[in-house]
């Protein structure tokens, strides 16, 4: 893409200041929103849009926002997810750091849509420079009107805090943070009812990741036709691609929806560090099944990932060489999600630890792994599908799923020989300390 | 109204029922840890997943609502893989201690692996995440983190039910544990339902505990005698011992709950002053008797010294605990005497009360005794004045100490002037002490009958127990006093009694045993 407008801080020096971003076009979207359109308007935009949410589950924006209840007395909230807490995922970051304010206009733009008027941006906890940027930007906003009472004189109110995170995956779960913003444990809430209709303090709210809002300004200037000319018409939009592992050039580039997955890694990213023999790439972050490097001529966007049997999730792409051991891959996710799993399902609580176990009996020889061991795995991530509350257990499971089914050699290797054939012999990463 | 089908049955079911409640009106139970009837909503434990038409995934039978042309399955192959899995979910880092854990008999751990699992464990046994164990959270309740299967019963308990929140779940993933939140005892009034609800054997009963393996022990429905509220309960019971009260489901008087002091209160009911022998006053102390002896002394003084003395002479005094059969039964023996009866319902003053289920009157049934007119009025006071003025030729007190709960000084002068005192309790007690007859009676738990609770209901209580010794049920021993005394009817059951009761008293009009049934009656309002 010719234009970056997601990421135009690369190319524009100090945009996350207000006077800067205000030369370059800044809040255009917002006058133009407020003092033009109703809130239906803005609706019917995004949904016409295509817009997809870009946190991870891929839901239509507009029609999220269309679930709101008609008649309402309660409060609408908007509670913006930038937990950001998706291993290999670090796209909001650079938005929130290097460009606050085109979030601050995609809050307002929304909050007006679904009429709203108070936010609430939840940030990962180790976002410091983030939240700092946040609030500064929130402040330099309400210093000149664009927060706050009468926002342009239109008669729109709108504050925005911002919430940072204590550090739990499951808290970017929509419902999981919402629990966190309310003070208490960060625990999934069973669905029905959904945020839209039951959300933050029981009133109807709507959860959409920081990306997301971050389209919602373009597409109101230049319109749905154009949102939805890039890319694949069912999931367009200009999209940030998270590369890290082991490319040239790792980083967060903005790329339309449905580049090829070999595109980004070769052309974009540079290809595989020293030239080594690509073996696995993950698309999605760490929750999504691997895909082996036959596997990578595959448009990025929402459907095409999906049909090949994979998702996009929040396009957190993870490259891995012919070094890297598949089942040590395996075991650091799982570790990663047993560390993480809230505990409140059964499945999910007790199969996140099990998965680890037999995965490190298999890398690090603890015990006596078998080559039983690698349909156990199997059995057990399939016990974990589709039996709990959100979807951390299969963010869990599927990933064991599909390194053991797609490098079932190596895994029974491994329970062959009794340690891993790759990687030196060492002491065993120490098991998550718990208080 | 929609109609859905379970298991091949149809039915036709209110709106709103989640699928699970829809199920137990069919019969059908599907297995569940997490959900309770009287708290939220969680969801978590994965045990109630069913198989719904239509549905791509399993659903939760209790979160799910039922709907028109729904069909359930809850013992399709899909449905009974995912009732395995959690079971074995459940067990993989379970301790499995049965056989010196308090819960084995009436673990859903237990059961449930019998009837949903019974599956070999795939879980090497070094690998389990150990917890703490046997820690005591309050008086009454321990704690094993190991057992917890983390349903939250107890923590939404204490969060909706009692307010309280001493316990929450700390950690996160396979480390989670119940704990007290920092500065917590778990020591609320009605902690020990939470060892009820628990499922499995995470929380025990400090109490209970190692004294008994339920599947030895026997149930009989009772009511709880430590207030006016008149909890439901089952008294579990071997070999003519009380080893705990446990709350039964009423839902118009106390739901799924008791209070903590009724649920302890079994044990004044065996304490170390049971009466076992009727006893008659020798030359200076009591000398054990037999029935015979004893009711042909009583029922022959009393005889006497009514005809000799004229109406008015006699006092009977009858407390708030006697069950309405044994009210009913000296009010006969009050006409009988010409005597004058009077009542008390007399409580400790300042006693722990609450707008839930502790009252305080801490009678089971003064109530009853209003409803049969005998107002706790004073009446009794009188009685003692004219005892101690001499004028009071005979007294009998039923189930009541009045020295406990007036004047010590005044009321023994005054017992020590009454030339006849018979006195009828379950205890021996100070007041006995001036007594020149002493009958055993038995406790509540001990005899069927009915007390009265505070908002007019009548319910039932049934012997669980034997009476120590040669304590009789309050009853018989009056019915048989009154036929000594020439009263033409015998009652062979504390039934009959009720039986007469409600054909005399307008207040009990309409009701039998078998109308009052497990869950009671209101009495007849209005009646005086």
């Amino acid at each position: 893409m010719a234009e970056r407008l997601l990421l135009r801080c690369l190319d524009i020096p100090d945009l996350r200041r207000l006077d800067v971003y205000t030369a370059h076009g800044g809040y255009e979207a917002t006058r133009k929103a407020l003092t033009t359109c109703s809130p239906e308007q803005l609706v019917d935009v995004v949904k016409a849009s295509n817009l997809r949410g870009r946190g991870g589950a891929g839901f239509p924006t507009g029609l999220k926002w269309s679930f709101l209840p008609k008649q309402v007395a309660k409060p609408v909230y908007l509670a913006v997810n930038a937990d950001e807490s998706e291993p290999g995922t670090f796209k909001d970051r650079v938005i929130m750091e290097q460009d606050p304010h085109q979030l601050l206009e995609g809050i307002i733009i929304s909050a007006y849509a679904i009429r709203c008027h108070t936010a609430y941006i939840y940030i990962r906890g180790e976002f410091a420079l983030g939240a700092e940027r946040l609030e500064a930007a929130i402040a330099e906003a309400r210093s000149v009107g664009l927060l706050g009472r009468d926002i342009l004189g239109t008669g729109f109110d709108l504050d925005v805090w911002v919430h940072r995170g204590a550090g739990a995956y499951i808290c970017g779960e929509e419902t999981g943070l919402i629990e966190s913003l309310e003070g208490k444990r960060g625990y999934p809430r069973i669905k029905p009812p959904f945020p839209a209709v039951y959300g933050l303090f029981g009133c109807p709210t709507i959860v959409n990741n920081v990306e997301t809002l971050a389209c919602v300004p373009h597409i109101v200037l230049r319109g749905a036709d154009w949102f939805r000319s890039i890319g694949p018409e069912k999931s367009p939009g200009p999209k940030l691609f998270c590369v890290s592992g082991h490319v040239e050039r790792p980083g967060t580039y903005e790329l339309p929806m449905g580049t090829p997955l070999r595109e980004i890694i070769y052309t974009h990213a540079g290809g595989i560090r020293g030239g080594r023999k690509l073996k696995a790439v993950i698309p999605g972050g760490a929750s999504m099944p691997v895909f082996t490097a036959e596997e990578i001529d595959v448009p990025m966007d929402m459907d095409s990932v999906q049909k090949a049997g994979s998702f996009l999730g929040s396009a957190g792409i993870m490259v891995m060489d012919e070094t890297v051991c598949m089942v040590w891959a395996a075991f650091v996710i799982g570790r990663f999600f047993h560390h993480e799993s809230c505990g409140q399902c059964t499945p999910c609580r007790e199969g996140t630890g099990w998965l680890e176990k037999v995965l490190r009996r298999l890398e690090f020889g603890e015990g006596s792994a078998t080559a039983a061991d690698v349909d156990l795995l199997l059995n057990i991530a399939g016990n974990m599908m589709g039996t709990t509350i959100c979807a951390l257990s299969e963010a869990a499971a599927m990933p064991a799923r599909a390194f053991a089914t797609k490098f079932r050699a190596e895994f029974e290797q491994h329970a062959t020989l009794g340690r891993c054939p790759l990687r030196p012999v060492v002491e065993p990463p120490r098991r998550h300390a718990h208080a | 109204m929609p109609t859905l089908e379970i298991d091949g049955q149809r039915t036709e079911v209110p709106d709103g029922l989640t699928v699970i409640q829809a199920a137990e009106r069919l019969g059908i139970e599907i297995p569940h840890y997490c959900w309770h009837p009287a708290l939220s909503i969680a969801g978590n434990c994965r045990m109630c997943l069913v198989e719904i038409e239509k549905n791509p995934k399993l659903q939760i039978a209790c979160n799910t609502r039922v709907a028109d042309g729904m069909v359930v399955h809850t013992t399709s192959e899909k449905t009974k893989a995912a009732q395995r899995s959690v079971l074995e979910f459940l067990l993989i880092n379970h301790p499995i201690d049965c056989p010196v854990c308090d819960q084995a008999g009436e673990c859903k751990l237990q059961e449930y692996y019998m009837d949903y699992d019974r599956q070999r464990s795939r879980f090497p046994l070094p690998a389990k995440v150990r917890k703490k164990k046997a820690i005591p959270i309050g008086p009454l309740v321990m704690l094993d983190q190991e057992r917890c299967i983390l349903c939250a019963r107890c923590t939404r308990f204490l969060d909706e039910v009692t307010h309280t929140s001493e316990l929450a779940i700390y950690e996160r993933g396979d480390h989670c544990e119940i704990e007290l939140a920092p500065g917590k005892v778990l020591d609320n009034p009605y902690s020990g339902n939470v060892v009820d609800i628990c499922p499995v054997g995470a929380l025990t009963s400090r109490d209970f505990r190692f004294r008994a393996r339920v599947w030895y022990l026997e149930r009989a429905d009772s009511v709880c005698g430590a207030c006016a509220n008149g909890c439901n309960m089952e008294i579990y019971h071997r070999e003519d011992r009380i080893f705990r009260f446990q709350p039964r489901l009423n839902p118009d008087v106390n739901q799924y709950w008791m209070c903590d002091a009724g649920r302890l209160s079994y044990r004044e009911l065996q304490g170390e002053g049971r009466l076992t022998h009727p006893l008659v006053r020798g030359e200076d102390e009591f000398v054990p008797s037999t029935w015979a002896t004893a009711i042909g002394q009583v029922a022959g003084r009393l005889g006497d010294l009514a005809r000799e003395h004229g109406p008015g002479t006699v006092g009977i005094v009858v407390s708030a605990r006697a069950p309405n059969e044994e009210v009913f039964l000296l009010r006969r023996l009050g006409a009988a005497l010409g005597a004058r009866v009077a009542a008390v319902s007399w409580s400790p003053p300042g006693a722990f009360h609450d707008d839930f289920l502790v009252k305080a009157d801490k009678n089971p049934n003064t109530q009853g005794l209003r409803l049969q007119g005998l107002a706790p009025d004073g009446e009794a006071d009188q009685l003692l004045e004219m005892a101690g003025a001499g004028r009071l030729i005979a007294l009998i007190l039923h189930r009541t100490d009045l020295t406990a709960w007036r004047d010590t000084v005044a009321v023994r002068a005054a017992l020590e002037r009454v030339p006849c005192l018979v006195v009828l309790d379950t205890d021996r007690r100070e007041a006995s002490e001036y007594a020149d007859v002493v009958l055993p009676i038995a406790t509540y738990a001990e005899c069927d009958g009915t007390f009265t609770n505070h908002a007019g209901r009548v319910q039932r209580f049934r012997a669980a127990v034997q009476p120590p010794g040669e304590a009789r049920p309050g009853w018989f021993v009056l019915g048989e006093l009154l036929v000594r005394l020439g009263g033409r009817e015998s009652f062979a059951s504390a039934e009959t009694v009720f039986a007469a009761l409600a054909e005399e008293c307008a207040a009990f009009e309409g009701l039998s045993y078998s109308a009052l049934g497990a869950d009671g009656h209101p009495a007849v309002s209005g009646a005086p």
